[in-house]
């Protein structure tokens, strides 16, 4: 079948069977692959996008789910050269180690930060807690969300 | 990292790859997806014992798209492999040892035709008696998992003696005995095992692989399939996990078969979830049984142990893994007395490797509840009693080595001692909520850093100024997630006196780099990094003295390396890098410098059966606090708090130093709690994450990680290797608060709310 929908801001048409995975059609057919695969039935997250903002798996998602709608990767939150404020926290609070739960960790809390820019400590577990990561304990990555937050704040209410 | 200012060591900084992996941006071996590539995938056994009949391939062949269906028969050399046994099929030919095993092999245009030819191959398994326990293994009419074998079903008895055990009993005031039990862990990293290979006209086989070692993979497949090794080529870019499980051969065999027999294509394998969860390694389940004893002053005295390891279907490096094992069996403390007997056998379950904490973990869960024990029988605190028994430095260990390397057991245990989760503990659990009970528990651990003897551990590191002023390290062992690329690139920036911004760190392939050996035994930054801190001196010497012959300067004192140029400091005159570059030859450029890790030279005369890896000379030392509140109702486990304290040597970054402690609890805390891949004869009953479950940010709570600074004098720059140490607290810590808690010791890991419940209604009685 023939769909269309916006990537990262840009509208893309393309010819596809109707029960193609989306996480295929993005890394294999798009070349996108900072979304990444880590078991293909639900479970890790890593492979979470934004769908109309609002984070989905796109293991779990087909084609024709996708079509008229907006989306956005990993490769949509650094805008003009400039990393995304969470992507610049996980950078700088060691939030990265193998980095392959990072795209899907940076989806989930990214989409955390726009509902509620001061989440708690248990809010930001349980927002994350459908994204596995093996290497870092978590104690990293809840510290990149919280000093974003704080950065966030700083900017908006400068002291 | 700050680009104006030369990076330097010891200081917090980010990592050099962070920003690539942040934005998605970095490509694993999985992202690759070259131009007419194919797909590969093998079948697998789905019996966990059987002789092998036939495999009918004829109605996978005719499906569309399918370009070759392979099977024993058409495995060229002698289609095993093995990092030290070679007794890994590629393909099963005549029997299968676990339900993981590859039956045969399928080469199509698309996934969907490779699947379909998967399934529409017809294999033929008379089924045997499979062995699914170390007891079953051991029995003396017991099937054979490799036939012909005279040692039965054993792969590796040793004993390690010091004393005489049995005769020290008696002068015991106090003596305790158990027998404890650690499951069988997955790794679980999150890119599954994976690759790529192209065989090409010039008769050289290129791969992009997943791999903790791809020098020793270019072995591996030499040897199963009569390849000429150095017509390999591999690649290992970063690597999405590995703990253990990337090293030694996944995808490669299959690839590499898969790539001769359709010559000139692209070929992809990667295994799925539930595929890296029957076939990919796992650590030993562990039986171990104690007995120890104390004098009536607290001095340990007496240990005798006997410890059971089931490496599965194929050795890996089981034998290896039960050495480490043998070795650290009685905790970082002196004994005078020791009698340590190991087992590690062949069992048709899934085949057990090498992992994180390799043997270690498993005996720290019984030393560290067995000095609790000891404590408690001879009525002694029992921080003190750990703290009276610990290793100094000098002391002999267990194995009768004597410790000359740096030893911070005493340290790291004082330090947890002044920790307020310790000095608070009892305020803490009186204020237990109703129905629920609280309970603090500590470990003290230690974790061998290296290979150890007859296993050479050598490094070498290459790096270069390029045309442009900018530095290229050349790595030669794989980034699995660690974190050493980005160290490689911290060190070398810190002895040449650049800002982040110059320096550039090259993935290995074995073209490019140098063997270095493989991204394990916590020895990664250890060797590779003594032998860059070397290449650094020698180009920083050719580079002053070239910049001394432009400036007209004979005093190298006064010249140095600032960001960008090398200064002549008295006049302030300075020569920018990229043109330093061009008065250089190419050569002068690179620098190299191998680097082998010192052993153990006084051997001891005991652990006779350890023939490789046996003993060491460097270890990693800590002490774990952990908080545990327990609901009695439904006997869930909630680990509130946790400490640790750490001896790694000197600390080159600290974010780094925390990422490895931090992932290695929480691998530890998911092994103590809920981690166990379950095989009922021999078919895995965890096939996937939603049954094999790891810990989520729900489950781990905020990790203290402080460390105390020993000096390694022998390692790069003061430091030792933290890779594995902190996986091993978490286990005998948790263990030792639930018994905290409970009134009760439970010797069965993992602690799964059924058995606490179990263990509350038996305090209760
Ligand atoms: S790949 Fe989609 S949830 Fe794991
Ligand atoms: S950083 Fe490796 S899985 Fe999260």
């Amino acid at each position: 079948m023939k769909i269309s929908f916006t990537l990262n801001g840009a509208e893309i048409r393309m010819e596809t069977a109707p029960d193609r995975r989306v996480v295929d059609i993005l890394r294999e057919d798009l070349g996108l692959t900072g979304t990444k695969e880590g078991c293909g039935t639900g479970e890790c997250g890593a492979c979470t996008i934004l769908l109309d903002g609002v984070t989905k798996l796109s293991c779990l998602m087909l084609a024709a789910q996708i079509d008229g709608r907006e989306i956005t990767t990993i490769e949509g939150m650094a805008k003009s050269g400039e990393l995304h404020p969470l992507q610049e926290a996980f950078v700088e609070s060691g939030a990265v180690q193998c980095g392959f739960c990072t795209p899907g960790m940076v989806m989930a809390g990214a989409a955390l930060l726009e509902q509620n820019p001061a989440p708690s400590d248990d809010a930001i577990r349980t927002a994350l807690s459908g994204n596995l990561c093996r290497c870092t304990g978590y104690q990293k990555i809840i510290d990149g969300v919280k000093q974003c937050c704080r950065k966030e704040h700083e900017k908006k209410e400068p002291s | 990292m700050n680009d104006s200012q030369p990076v330097r060591l010891g200081e917090r900084t980010s990592r050099f790859d962070a920003a690539a992996k942040v934005c998605g941006a970095e490509h694993y071996a999985i992202d690759h997806y070259p131009e007419g590539f194919v797909w590969a995938g093998a079948r697998r056994a789905g019996v966990a014992h059987g002789l092998l009949r036939s495999v009918e391939t004829a109605a996978a062949e005719r499906i569309p798209g399918v370009l070759r269906v392979l099977t024993a028969r058409d495995v060229p050399g002698t289609n095993r492999y093995g990092i030290i046994h070679k007794d890994t099929p590629v393909l099963a030919d005549t029997k299968v040892r676990h339900a993981g095993d590859a039956v045969a092999l399928v080469v199509a245009e698309t996934k969907e035709a490779m699947q379909q030819a998967l399934a529409a191959l017809v294999v033929v398994i008379d089924p045997l008696p499979p062995v699914c326990t170390v007891d079953a293994a051991l029995a003396p009419d017991a099937p054979l998992v490799h036939e012909g074998r005279a040692e039965g079903n054993v792969l590796v008895h040793a004993v390690i003696e010091k004393g005489n055990a049995a005769a020290a009993f008696a002068a015991c005031a106090a003596v305790v005995e158990t027998t404890f039990h650690t499951p069988v862990q997955a790794h679980a990293f999150l890119e599954t095992e994976n690759g790529l290979a192209r065989s090409n006209e010039d008769g050289t086989l290129e791969m992009i692989v997943s791999t903790q070692a791809p020098f020793r993979d270019r072995f591996e497949i030499s040897h199963a399939l009569g390849i000429p090794f150095d017509r390999i080529v591999i690649t290992a870019p970063y690597l999405g996990g590995g703990f253990g499980g990337k090293d030694g051969a996944t995808v490669q065999c299959l690839l590499a078969l898969a790539a001769v027999s359709v010559p000139g294509r692209w070929i992809k394998m990667v295994w799925d979830r539930e595929e890296n969860l029957l076939a990919g390694y796992k650590r030993h389940g562990a039986r171990l049984e104690y007995r120890a004893g104390a004098l009536g002053d607290g001095t340990l005295h007496a240990l005798e142990c006997r410890l059971y390891y089931d490496t599965g279907a194929y050795a890996h490096l089981g034998g290896e893994v039960l050495g480490l094992g043998m070795e650290h069996a009685a905790g970082p403390y002196r004994i005078g007395n020791a009698h340590i007997e190991g087992w590690c056998v062949y069992t048709n379950n899934p085949v057990a490797g090498a992992m994180r904490a390799f043997g270690v973990c498993q005996v720290s869960f019984a030393f560290e509840q067995i000095m609790e024990l000891l404590a408690e029988k001879l009525g002694m605190d029992p921080l003190a009693f750990r703290l009276k028994n610990a290793l100094l430095k000098g002391d002999v260990n267990a194995a009768s080595v004597r410790l000359t390397t740096s030893t911070g057991i005493v340290e790291c245990l004082r330090k947890i001692g002044k920790h307020p989760l310790w000095l608070n503990r009892e305020a803490w659990k009186a204020a237990a909520p109703r129905h629920k009970k609280r309970g603090i528990g500590l470990a003290a651990v230690w974790n061998a850093m290296g290979y150890g003897k007859n296993v050479r551990d050598s490094a070498i590191a290459k790096i270069a100024l390029g045309e442009d002023g900018g530095f290229i390290v050349t790595n030669g062992v794989a980034d699995m997630g660690q974190g050493n690329a980005s160290t490689f690139a911290q060190i070398a920036a810190a002895l040449l006196g650049q800002n982040a911004g110059r320096m550039r760190v090259i993935q290995p392939d074995t073209v490019s780099a140098l063997p270095s050996g493989s991204s394990s035994a916590g020895r990664t930054t250890y060797a590779y990094g003594n032998a860059l801190v070397k290449a650094c001196e020698e180009l920083k010497h050719r580079m002053i003295n070239r910049a001394g012959l432009i400036l007209f300067v004979d005093d190298d004192r006064d010249l140095r390396l600032v960001p960008g140029a090398v200064e002549h400091a008295p006049s302030g005159r300075t020569i920018p890098l990229d043109r330093l570059a061009s008065f250089m030859k190419p050569e002068e450029r690179i620098s190299m410098h191998h680097f082998v890790t010192p052993v153990v030279t006084d051997l001891p005369d005991t652990g006779k059966g350890l023939a490789y890896g046996f003993p060491h000379l460097f270890f990693a030392y800590g002490a774990h606090c952990a908080a545990v509140e327990i609901d009695l109702l439904t006997g869930i486990i909630d680990v509130a708090a946790y400490a640790t304290v750490t001896d790694g040597g000197r600390v080159l970054n600290p974010a780094l130093f925390e990422q490895q402690i931090e992932g290695g609890v929480a691998q530890g805390i998911g092994y103590a709690l809920m981690e166990e891949c379950l095989a009922g004869e021999g078919i895995l009953r965890t096939p996937n994450l939603s049954t094999y479950i790891i810990p989520t940010a729900l489950d781990i709570p905020s990790i203290d990680t402080d460390w105390v600074e020993t000096d390694e004098t022998s390692g790069p720059l003061g430091m030792k290797g933290v890779g594995e140490i902190a996986m091993n607290g978490p286990l005998p810590a948790i263990a030792n608060a639930v018994a905290d808690a409970l009134g009760t010791r439970i010797c069965h890991a993992p602690f799964r709310p059924e058995r606490i419940l179990a263990a509350i209604r038996e305090s209760m009685l």
